[in-house]
């Protein structure tokens, strides 16, 4: 055991500041065994989400040291022990209280999305669908929805004004998911363009590299989705026709 | 005191967990007015853990398989002490709720033509788990929780409910609290689906999280239902050991199932030495034999680690007394050499991943330490089997908060099948039940106004407890006392703790407002935890046999005349708990021919 000095921000939406616990830490402990200790002893009234401590419920995300990581899932021994600790909530979304961030846009964003929407079974009533083809879609539904994704992306982290127009990397997984289920039936490419505002998005990766799940969010979801957003758009045939025609190659891109 | 929103339902769903986003869909299906109430955020309930599968007799690997081979395993996987209808409805109505899964946007792992590929895992006879990796749970939440968004039915998330409210006996409602604001909600609702899940959180190593308070048994309990095989506890063998802050973590039966073995640290595999006559004629002999298993069913026999967890839970508490443990007080689990690291890594990829992170251990080079945890709790709310009704008018009980299904031991894969199988079946008759009622049963401010009190009572308390210093007493008193193995001066001990922390948690403070304070929705959370660690060490006293997950050393054999009776915990008038022993029902001649056949 070691006495170390965490310094966790505590406070709401009206302001607050970091505020210094000394907590004896144990061989292994992680920053969410820290924050509880001080929680159970020093502080029961602080604010803190989580649930099941090992990384697989996406509950409690939080900037550590300035890095968007899961609490459950970040050792201790990764940081200096002569150096304070600090932990922080997520930046991108409105502060409730100390730990703990208004995620709810992310609820509200679900609710627009189209569902699933399968073919018709086999005739025996079953559906078949083999590994290779769902490998990619099983990488998108690893996401546990910690939401590190949305908070690093900097069309919104930077640009609060960019939420209503634009859903986030998390989203696009999201979407990307049923693009390409196998057995979806249902076209998003509308949406995905104009209300996810997939164009927004300038391929800096900071998602992918947040990703506790290791999704590769950029490469994987959302360059297919914006080609696919070019493909409705920009019909070649319809290109040729229109050129062959005489008509400006540009007009087409506005049709659907 | 301050005022409150009212809402008015048709269902109230409390928790969205498997079973309750389930109910929530069959009740909404049906066309009532539906809502869901949750603790935490909608997507992160305690069925995110669920690593293994789901128990379905879809027969995809093992054509042999149907659903009278699952029903006779989970009999006797629970000591025949199951509701044998429940057993018979869950084993019938499994498959259609997994391949509904799947048509609602689940995708399972496939066998190489295309369908659901299913794994071995502890007591089932057959490859019988429909999975995805090891993180079948997070898939079956997900596709939950996007149909439950598809159908529009309203969430109230990270509100915990407090009480029932009841009418002239039957339900009227619930009282709430948002956690973000600590602010009072109530529902008007002609019927309640309790679907919380369990108790852990009332034992110090567990596999549960923060939310395992117990709140739907002790709702229940409080409106006046039966809580039965509360004895009935599963310590799961295989939790994380190493290092101390992630001791009970799960570590998933599915590393056996996919060929893990135990070892202890003379490298024996010492579950052949733990081969209870009741399985003998089913459990490979000899380690050839079990590693043929995997490949040849029909000629080879279970390898014994695929036990059912009691049995192997008992097994390793017995070889870390005997001084034949790993170095942290565990045995040792084997993947690294019965598989090659691409396919643990497919396979196994949050285990890979949990121990690399959390205990420097790479699982695909060196063998992980486990042990027992706390992980489930067989007993619950005694329901209807074929509507799961309670007790009580209007209040209805699916998933782990219900008992009945599982016996004296759950098999592992039965859970997530039990959340979907009853979890609809809750939703549906409370559903038919709400429309059924001529009309709304009314709520009475004045009661409104005593639960609030009690509520922000701690508040109000100078200089009272740390009710985190309570929780941690209680968690100590379960694991020290109420245990895997118990004895009767020990379970008598236990009570009188018991009863001691119950009069200190009247007396708890607590710092700071009513903005998501954790320390005050733990202040209410107590009355829930000590209300069902009382069921427990009094339903464990009482039954004097060790049986499934239930063992005495002071009584360590099955008694067949303790066979006859469940045991029933409910509240006298004085709100304290009284048992009654339960006759249980003979089993028709159909049925046990199905137990019957080899």
């Amino acid at each position: 055991m070691a006495l170390r000095t965490i310094s966790i921000y505590r406070g709401d939406s009206g302001g607050g500041r970091f505020v210094d616990f000394q907590v004896d830490v144990e061989e292994g402990n992680v920053v969410l065994d820290v924050v509880l200790k001080v929680q159970a002893e020093q502080a029961p009234d602080l604010a803190v989400r989580w649930n099941c401590k090992a990384g697989r419920c996406g509950s409690c995300s939080a900037e550590i040291n300035g890095h968007p990581r899961l609490m459950c899932m970040t050792r201790m021994s990764m940081f200096p022990a002569d150096r304070p600790v600090y932990v922080a909530p997520l930046k991108t979304f409105p502060l409730v209280k100390d730990l703990v961030t208004d995620v709810s846009l992310n609820y509200q964003i679900a609710k627009t999305i189209p569902p699933f929407q399968p073919r018709p079974p086999d005739p025996d009533g079953l559906y078949r669908m083999s590994q290779e083809d769902v490998d990619r879609v099983q990488e998108f539904r690893r996401c546990i929805e910690c939401f590190l994704c949305q908070n690093v992306c900097h069309v919104i982290r930077d640009h609060p004004e960019n939420k209503a127009r634009f859903y986030g990397p998390r989203w696009f997984v999201r979407l990307a998911e049923l693009e390409m289920h196998p057995l979806d039936t249902a076209d998003r490419r509308q949406l995905i363009r104009e209300m996810a505002g997939v164009g927004f998005c300038n391929v800096t990766k900071c998602c992918t590299e947040v990703c506790p799940e290791h999704i590769k969010i950029t490469d994987n979801a959302i360059i297919p989705l914006k080609e696919r957003v070019v493909d409705l758009y920009f019909d070649p045939l319809r290109w040729l026709a229109d050129r062959l025609k005489g008509k400006r190659p540009g007009a087409v891109g506005a049709q659907q | 005191m301050p005022g409150y929103e009212v809402h008015e339902y048709d269902v109230l769903v409390v928790g969205a967990g498997g079973a309750g986003l389930r109910a929530a869909i069959a009740a909404a299906e049906e066309g009532a007015r539906t809502a869901v109430v949750c603790k935490s955020l909608l997507g992160k309930a305690h069925t995110v853990m669920a690593e293994g599968g789901i128990a379905a007799a879809l027969g995809t690997v093992d054509p042999d398989d149907n659903w009278r081979v699952h029903f006779r395993d989970t009999m006797r996987g629970g000591k025949l002490m199951n509701d044998w209808r429940m057993a018979m409805i869950h084993a019938q109505e499994a498959p259609e709720r997994v391949l509904e899964l799947e048509r609602w946007g689940a995708v399972f792992d496939r066998t190489r033509d295309g369908r659901i590929l299913q794994r071995p895992f502890g007591g089932h006879r057959y490859s019988r788990l429909a999975h995805v990796g090891d993180r079948t749970g997070l898939e079956m939440i997900r596709t939950l929780q996007q149909k439950a968004v598809a159908l529009g039915i309203d969430v109230f998330m990270e509100t915990t409910v407090s009480r029932i409210l009841t009418d002239a006996g039957r339900v009227a409602g619930a009282v709430a609290y948002r956690r973000e604001s600590g602010e009072l909600l109530v529902f008007r609702a002609r019927a309640v689906v309790l679907a919380t899940g369990g108790v852990g959180k009332c034992y110090k190593i567990t596999s549960n999280s923060w939310e395992y308070t117990g709140d739907g048994h002790s709702l229940a309990y409080w409106a006046g239902a039966d809580l039965m095989d509360m004895e009935f506890v599963q310590f799961h063998p295989t939790g994380m050991v190493w290092p101390p802050s992630v001791r009970g973590i799960l570590v998933t039966e599915g590393v056996r199932g996919e060929g893990g073995v135990l070892l202890n640290n003379k490298g024996e595999r010492f579950m052949f030495n733990y081969i209870p006559e009741y399985y003998r004629a089913e459990t490979a002999e000899s380690v050839d034999e079990a590693d043929r298993w995997y490949t040849d069913k029909r000629n080879n026999r279970r390898p014994p680690e695929l036990l059912p967890r009691d049995v192997v839970a008992r097994a390793i508490n017995s070889e870390i007394k005997a001084g034949r443990g790993s170095p942290h007080g565990g045995v040792f689990l084997d993947i690294a050499t019965r598989m090659g690291r691409e396919q643990i890594l497919r396979k196994l990829p949050g285990m890979y991943e949990q121990f690399l992170r959390l205990a420097d251990v790479d699982i695909t080079k060196e063998p992980m330490e486990v042990g027992p945890t706390m992980h489930y709790i067989m007993g619950g709310v005694r329901v209807d089997a074929e509507t799961a009704a309670t007790t009580v008018p209007g209040l209805y009980a699916a998933g782990e908060v219900a008992a009945g299904l599982h016996g004296a031991n759950r098999l592992g894969g039965n859970s997530l099948s039990d959340l979907l199988v009853f979890g609809r079946r809750a939703g549906l008759h409370a559903a038919r039940y709400a429309a059924s009622l001529a009309q709304v049963p009314s709520i009475s401010g004045d009661e409104i106004e005593e639960i609030a009190n009690e509520m922000y009572a701690p508040f109000h308390c100078a200089d009272g407890e740390n009710p985190f210093s309570i929780q941690k007493e209680l968690q100590e008193t379960m694991q020290d006392l109420v245990g895997i193995v118990r004895t009767g001066d020990e379970l008598k001990e236990a009570l009188r703790r018991i009863q001691a922390l119950k009069e200190r948690a009247q007396r708890v403070s607590v710092p700071g407002n009513q903005q998501y304070n954790p320390g005050w929705h733990l202040a209410m959370d107590l009355r829930s935890l000590l209300t069902v660690a009382e069921g427990i060490a009094l339903s464990a006293l009482e039954r004097k046999e060790s049986r499934g997950a239930h063992t005495r050393e002071d009584y360590p054999k099955e008694d067949p005349e303790q066979a006859k009776f469940n045991l029933v915990v409910r509240r006298n008038s004085d709100g304290e708990p009284v048992l009654e022993k339960v006759p249980r029902p003979e089993l028709p001649e159909e049925v046990r021919k199905i137990l019957e056949e080899a």
